[in-house]
């Protein structure tokens, strides 16, 4: 830890602190329908929509109506992004005549952005038309988020609430959590972004001439677009030079803020936030980690609210927190400490340089960016994993083992360390009802959490939730290195290819959409393979959720006994961290002891 | 049925309109009346033609110029409308192979050079289009530039220095010299001269 780690990282923490109130009154605010000034300028929008859908805002629905309304409203969002791709030669706003997405592509892509995953088997700048990423994906951006709100809301509801049939409208939450939070913070922040550099316009890709001629080699084609081989059938090369960089272009900022804003994460581009024009500047890249966290650790103040006792947000709050603060301490030291191979390919010259002084960043630097240096890249990728927003500004897939391991590891944790909008409380919420279901056997009470019984219908719906990304991990990654398309993804030799099929699958059954980005998966059976574990990843998660929220809806409240273990004290914060680390690790480490743990101990070897 | 149907369309028209067409136009509205050369890409000029974008990285590898970071994008470095970084794991040894013969390209412009070569210099950039590199690897290449231009080091000094920025706000990310811009400068200096 130098000095330079210590202010940035505390700069951070501080600004989250001083943001976790404010924003939890504001969503808790909004979501209650008490915000006269907004209701008063959004209002008229509001009711239009509603008239428009002969939505009555008063009417609340049961957790099954909920539900339905739920799946159709996303499986509409899946239909039409995926026309918008498969059509967008014929659509406007295409001046780099990009062709229609193929139909696996297509698929993959529109589960994931619906999904909330933002998984991108494509780059951006060669693949989508203007149109298709501003109509299709900044639109999803924020309903997926926005889905993810109001079905963290429904869940709070059902704790707040006793003997209620209902938990919510979902017209209403879907439409008052896109309009009164998700747009005025991304029109906000774009507007910054802009002032930093971000670029946002329609223009097709500029030409520009550069200062010096770049030459370079690559396969000779025949006339069938084949790589011509010769007679030991290596590839022919040719030698080419340019002078001039095509510069992509684009409406990057408006998608750029709802993208970190929505924990969504997929980039404009293909190089997503490490883009200079997605994230230009440290402080560009400062506030795109605050967006990240904004809303899920202001929504563990927003539940305290709603639940009426603010002290049980801070109890969940701080055990994310603490996992949080160990992971990133872990990942940025790894990475400082940099990389023994690059001291190994020095010998008998001078030597590569690794260590961090005022001049220069040091350490891994292999898939980083000047501008972020170690520190700004280490903090943005365990923010990224521990929220379920997937967004990155350095490569993963050159991350040290441990740094790898570390973003890894906190996505398999069911992204639950603040986790994504919405998303991430609410799993949290089943492993606090996991941990008071955990003491209740031990001191051989009924566990109650928050004056709800926990029973044998909740506890049914829980174990569903913690066992269904498990099953869709372990099974697709040992899937994928059995077969040959599988296989043929893999990019880099030994345990850390293992680890991109891994991280890949992992990434798409938590919903994050980060990746170890070697991996080549815009092919049939990773774009089958992947939209299958993003979607159920989220709905087999969220039906249940609401299930409970339903059923908790429902119950009397208790009063709290002798026998009741009380949830907002250090003692309950480390048995649900104790919970969510003892999944964590019994469900995953033996998978990990392939891939990054192994290719951490070949790398003390060298 | 119909009483899910009716909204779920109606709302996903309505807020696809406000967050996919309004939401986006008026971003590009205010970015093109207060940042309009930011919202363009940054576009650099010499003369009258436009050469680059300061938030771009370009390809240099003349002993007169600055190198910026090595990228890894397809098929040549710096192509801007193909970000990506190499993805080599840690271990990979293509990726130790890559990184001798970028010390050995170093070392073949400038064989008397004997300081340790910053990490920055010889690791690929995330984007493939990093702009800046840090002033180590600037300070690293000063010699070579001012002996192939037959300058005084001071002088080369002095525009690294000009075109170096600090921590932003004093604390944010690394300090870092932006690789077009300095020799974009070094260019005018000889004009100048000439003059």
């Amino acid at each position: 830890m130098n000095a330079n780690m210590l202010i940035q990282y505390g700069l951070y923490f501080a600004v989250i602190l001083l943001l976790i109130k404010p924003m939890g009154v504001f969503i808790a605010s909004v979501m209650e329908g008490n915000t006269p000034l907004l209701n008063k300028i959004g209002g008229p929008v509001e009711r239009l929509l509603y008239k428009l859908g002969g939505v009555n805002a008063k009417v609340e629905m049961d957790w099954k109506a909920y539900a339905i309304a739920l799946l159709v409203f996303n499986t509409l969002g899946i239909l039409v992004l995926f026309l918008l791709q498969r059509l967008q030669l014929s659509l406007p706003l295409n001046p780099q005549q990009f062709s229609n997405v193929s139909v696996d592509s297509s698929l993959d892509t529109a589960v994931s952005f619906i999904t909330n995953t933002n998984w991108q088997g494509y780059a951006g700048e060669s693949t989508m038309s203007y149109f298709t990423q501003m109509v299709g994906l900044t639109v999803q951006n924020f309903l997926s988020a926005a889905t993810g709100i109001a079905v963290v809301i429904a869940m709070i509801r059902g704790f707040a609430r006793h003997s209620a049939k209902t938990i919510g409208n979902f017209w209403v939450d879907l439409t008052r959590s896109t309009l009164y939070i998700l747009l005025p913070f991304s029109l906000l922040f774009a507007v910054i972004f802009m002032s930093q550099g971000v670029i946002q316009n329609f223009s097709s890709y500029q030409n520009v001439i550069t200062l010096e001629t770049t030459s370079y080699q690559q396969p000779k084609l025949d006339n069938t677009g084949n790589p011509l081989k010769d007679a030991k059938g290596d590839a022919v090369l040719e030698n080419l030079t340019t002078k001039t960089q095509t510069l992509a272009m684009g409406p990057v900022a408006s998608q750029e803020a709802i993208k970190m804003l929505g924990t969504n994460g997929g980039g404009f581009f293909n190089a997503n936030s490490a883009h200079p024009y997605e994230n230009p500047t440290p402080l560009t890249n400062f506030l795109q980690m605050v967006l990240i966290f904004l809303i899920p650790a202001g929504f563990c103040y927003a539940f305290g609210m709603m639940v009426g006792d603010t002290r049980q947000g801070w109890a969940v709050f701080a055990a994310m927190g603490l996992i949080f603060i160990v992971m990133a301490t872990v990942l940025v030291s790894a990475e400082q400490a940099g990389n023994p191979a690059f001291t190994a390919a020095s010998l008998n010259s001078a030597g590569v340089d690794q260590t961090s002084s005022a001049l220069q960043a040091g350490g891994n630097m292999e898939g980083k960016e000047t501008r972020f240096g170690i520190v700004a890249s280490s903090l943005f990728a365990t923010i990224t994993t521990a929220a379920s927003c997937g967004a990155v500004n350095a490569m993963h897939d050159s991350l040290t083992p441990i740094g790898g391991l570390v973003s890894l590891w906190l996505i398999q944790l069911g992204e639950v360390v603040f986790g994504g909008v919405g998303s991430g409380l609410y799993t949290m919420l089943i492993y606090a009802i996991l941990a008071v279901f955990v003491s209740g056997l031990m001191i051989g009470r009924t566990p109650e959490y928050l004056g709800k019984k926990i029973e044998i219908f909740e506890m049914k719906m829980s174990s569903i939730i913690i066992l269904v990304t498990p099953i869709l991990v372990l099974i697709g990654t040992a899937i994928a290195v059995m077969v040959e398309p599988g296989k043929a993804g893999i990019a880099n030799p030994g345990a850390h290819g293992f680890s991109e099929v891994l991280y890949a699958v992992s990434s798409a059954a938590n919903n994050n959409g980060s990746a170890f980005a070697g991996i080549s998966a815009n092919t049939p059976f990773y774009n089958y393979l992947l939209a299958i574990a993003m979607w159920f990843g989220r709905f087999g998660i969220i039906i249940p959720v609401l299930a409970i929220a339903g059923a908790l809806a429902a119950k009397k409240r208790i009063q709290p006994g002798l026998g009741t273990l009380p949830t907002h004290g250090p003692l309950f914060v480390i048995l649900l961290i104790g919970v969510v680390i003892l999944v964590g690790a019994l469900t995953y480490v033996p998978a990990l002891a392939l891939g990054p743990i192994v290719e951490h101990l070949m790398m003390l070897a060298k | 049925m119909k009483e899910t149907l009716r909204p779920a369309i109606s709302l996903f028209l309505g807020l696809t309109i406000i967050t996919g067409a309004v939401y986006p136009l008026i971003t590009t509205g205010i970015g093109k009346t207060l940042f309009p050369s930011q919202v363009a890409g940054s576009l650099v000029k010499q003369g009258d033609v436009v050469v680059g974008s300061t938030l771009i990285g370009q390809s240099f590898t003349h002993a007169k110029y600055f190198w910026g970071r090595p990228s890894a994008t397809g098929p040549y470095p710096n192509n801007a409308a193909a970000s990506s970084g190499s993805n080599l794991g840690p271990l990979n040894p293509a990726l130790t192979e890559t990184i001798k013969g970028r010390i050995a390209e170093l070392k073949q412009v400038d064989p008397d050079n004997t300081l340790p070569i910053p990490v920055d210099l010889v690791t690929a950039s995330a984007s493939g289009l990093d702009p800046e590199i840090s002033p180590a690897a600037a300070n690293y290449q000063v010699n070579r530039v001012a002996k192939a231009r037959g300058l005084q080091a001071d002088q080369v000094i002095e525009l690294v220095q000009k075109n170096t920025q600090a921590r932003q706000l004093g604390v944010l990310g690394e300090a870092r010299v932006n690789v077009l811009a300095l020799n974009m400068a070094l260019d005018a200096s000889i004009t100048k001269e000439a003059k």
